[in-house]
């Protein structure tokens, strides 16, 4: 198979999945209690106009017809309106809202990724010793600890007490003026792109907070993923053969025993990617981000069908395509597997 | 006829949840110049330990807690930040990143399983040009690519296949370019442990024939690790046998096989069998080796000897000249 074909046929098969994605969330909002209309307006009010709300977004048809008409929608690529009183396209909440979510998840990835990997890589270095024990007892506290919590220490740490960074937002409102124009929607890279260097400082300084945050919970997991898999190809035979033939230390650990560790960790990475995409809420709420996954709450919270639906889509188009990326990946560093 | 490499009273142990175990106990052992000793024994007899410790790569839990391993450097070596003069030294006083500039220049080390000797993640030409650059960082990638191409052609495999992965090549090819790999710097000590125990009788000849050209071609010293002793009776000049981390008996090759002195050792040949007299019953060596954590009074070997005797229970035999010209630790030729 060649690797277009492969990548078509990927990308083929995300449509089945996603369908089956939307039919869940769409049976899933309509069993669960509250209805949109009498949560959109306030207590007693006028039954006409309930019923004005319902038939705007076809919420009197049958289930099925309200099912049949949303599919034939979405096959159109229309994710219909916000059911809030704004009545945002939800095309245009995603792609301003979402640039805020990737640059957060994409920081504390980076952190996560390579402060845990770094960390494991020690621990499998010094096994047994008192390095190796404490590195491993972080990782397990940094996992177990929750984000809001660790995000409201540091929070009092460094923004109340410290002054150094702000405790939320995504730029400092002293320096509105200097916000960068959307290209990406990433401040960080349309600071850089528009050479606003003091743009970009600010942004980074609000990106400090959340992104240690959330990549301090993450790196847990990569601690322990990289110091278990490093431990299994530090024994691996090519790795004493390496030594054996007097090679330095650091091209034993990197390039032969790290550099097979590796695939899995790959993978890991995917996998909190697409985690971190959708479950940001908790570091966004913490930190006042206005991202898709508070924008994601709220709508389950109004119970705005149209709203969790499209994101949904969203977010599990986004997750296949993740996906995808891994195994492209996988087969460029593994010689063993070409597609 | 010089030693190159000289063995005195080498203990190894790994430290245990049940306890210390000795895996290489008091061994002392001398390889001449441009010979092979082969070092035979059953499974955890310690040969592989020994032979990782002359390369003080012991795995972990291992250490070595005693002893020296003294070899005859025959050239100058530098490194970064250092330089190792020729002449007999002690590898035991060495520092890690001395040990580092003598693997692969001074001494190579071939394992057995070739299929997982070699990162599979790298070409076959890239395993050279890193093991060249670690001792000599001066020379050019494409020199290193030039000799790669020198060596796998010298052992029977085509030079345009320096671009390929592992995965590629069958397992006898593997173990050929792992050959090549360990004598790419002219070492002057081969250590083989079991390098044909994975592959199939005819890949193995090849290989036994082919390393025999090479010992001659290079000048080397070789160590071969077996428990096959007719791999032993084709290859090695000398045979040194182990048992329970001890060596019990070494003599010539000849010597060894006609007229085996240890009771382990006649044991060892009674339970090969012979295609020439097939009435003969094979015999089996009854019981099993002694737990090494366990201390051991008297001959490690007692409990599954034959010609036991009363002072065997007590004393442990040591090494002496044997009639055949060897050593031998067994208690009928010290009782006298």
């Amino acid at each position: 198979m060649t690797l277009r074909s492969y990548v078509v046929s990927r990308l083929l098969l995300t449509i089945p999945m996603i369908m089956l994605l939307v039919t869940l969330v769409f049976i899933i909002l309509r069993i669960v209690p509250g209805d949109p209309a009498s949560l959109h307006f306030e207590k007693h009010v006028d039954p006409v106009v309930l019923a004005a709300f319902r038939h705007e977004f076809g919420l009197d048809l049958p289930i099925w017809e309200q099912y049949v008409n949303y599919l034939a929608s979405l096959f159109r690529l229309d994710l219909g309106v916000s059911m809030g009183s704004s009545r945002t396209p939800i095309v245009y909440a995603i792609v301003t809202r979402f640039p805020a979510t990737l640059e957060l998840a994409i920081y504390s990835m980076l952190f996560a990724v390579l402060f845990g990997i770094a960390l494991g890589i020690k621990s499998s270095k010094k096994y047994g010793s008192a390095t190796d024990t404490s590195i491993r007892l972080f990782g397990i506290i940094t996992y177990a600890i929750p984000v809001f919590f660790l995000g409201s220490v540091l929070q009092i740490i460094f923004a109340v007490w410290l002054h150094w960074v702000p405790s939320g937002g995504r730029f400092e409102n002293a320096f509105l003026a200097y916000q960068p124009p959307t290209i990406t929607g990433l401040y960080t890279i349309d600071s850089l792109l528009t050479g606003n260097l003091f743009a970009f400082v600010v942004s980074l300084k609000c990106l400090i907070l959340p992104s240690v945050t959330l990549g301090t919970v993450l790196c847990g997991i990569f601690v322990r993923l990289t110091r278990t898999n490093m431990l299994e190809t530090l024994r691996m035979d090519f790795v004493v053969a390496a030594e054996a033939r007097g090679l330095p230390e650091n091209v034993v650990t990197m390039s032969y025993a790290f550099k097979n560790a590796f695939l899995p960790i790959l993978t890991m990475i995917g996998l909190q990617f697409a985690a971190l995409l959708a479950g940001a809420v908790l570091t966004e709420t913490t930190f006042n981000w206005q991202g898709l996954g508070t924008f994601l709450v709220d709508s389950i919270n109004s119970r705005d069908y149209t709203a969790v639906q499209g994101i949904v889509v969203f977010f599990g188009v986004l997750v296949t395509l993740v996906s995808l990326v891994v195994d492209l990946f996988y087969a460029y560093l593994d010689p063993r597997i070409r597609l | 006829m010089g030693i190159v490499l000289n063995i005195q009273d080498l203990t190894v142990t790994y430290k245990t949840r049940r306890g210390t175990a000795c895996g290489v106990n008091n061994v002392s052992l001398e390889l001449e110049e441009n010979r092979t000793l082969g070092l035979a024994g059953e499974s955890g007899c310690g040969k592989s330990t020994l032979g990782r410790a002359i390369m003080r790569l012991v795995p972990y839990p291992g250490r070595i807690v005693n002893g020296s391993i003294i070899l005859d450097i025959d050239r100058d070596i530098e490194y970064q930040g250092g330089f190792i003069g020729k002449g007999p030294k002690d590898l035991m006083e060495f520092s890690e990143n001395e040990m580092r500039a003598l693997r692969g220049e001074e001494m190579a080390y071939i394992f057995q399983d070739p299929m997982t000797s070699l990162n599979p993640m790298k070409t076959i030409g890239s395993h050279f040009v890193e093991l060249v650059k670690a001792h000599y960082p001066t020379m050019e990638k494409a020199e290193a690519i030039e000799r790669a191409k020198e060596i796998l052609e010298n052992l029977g495999i085509l030079p345009e296949r320096v671009d390929d992965y592992p995965h590629q090549f069958s397992g006898g090819m593997r173990q050929r370019v792992m050959i090549g790999l360990g004598l790419a710097l002219r070492p002057r000590l081969l250590i083989a442990d079991e390098p044909t125990t994975s592959l199939d009788v005819i890949v193995e000849a090849q290989i036994l024939q082919q390393m025999a050209q090479l010992k001659e071609k290079f000048n080397l010293t070789m160590m071969l690790i077996t428990h096959n002793l007719g791999v032993l009776a084709q290859t090695a000049d000398s045979i040194a046998i182990m048992y329970a981390g001890r060596i019990v008996e070494v003599a010539d090759t000849g010597a060894l096989f006609e007229r085996p002195q240890h009771p382990y050792t006649k044991a060892l040949l009674e339970s090969v069998p012979d295609v020439t007299k097939p009435e003969k019953t094979l015999c089996c060596i009854p019981g099993s080796p002694p737990d090494l954590i366990q201390p051991i009074s008297g001959c490690p070997y007692g409990p599954r000897c034959a010609q036991m005797k009363d002072t065997c229970r007590r004393i442990e035999p040591l090494l002496v000249r044997s009639s055949t010209g060897g050593l031998v630790a067994c208690n009928q030729y010290t009782g006298d």
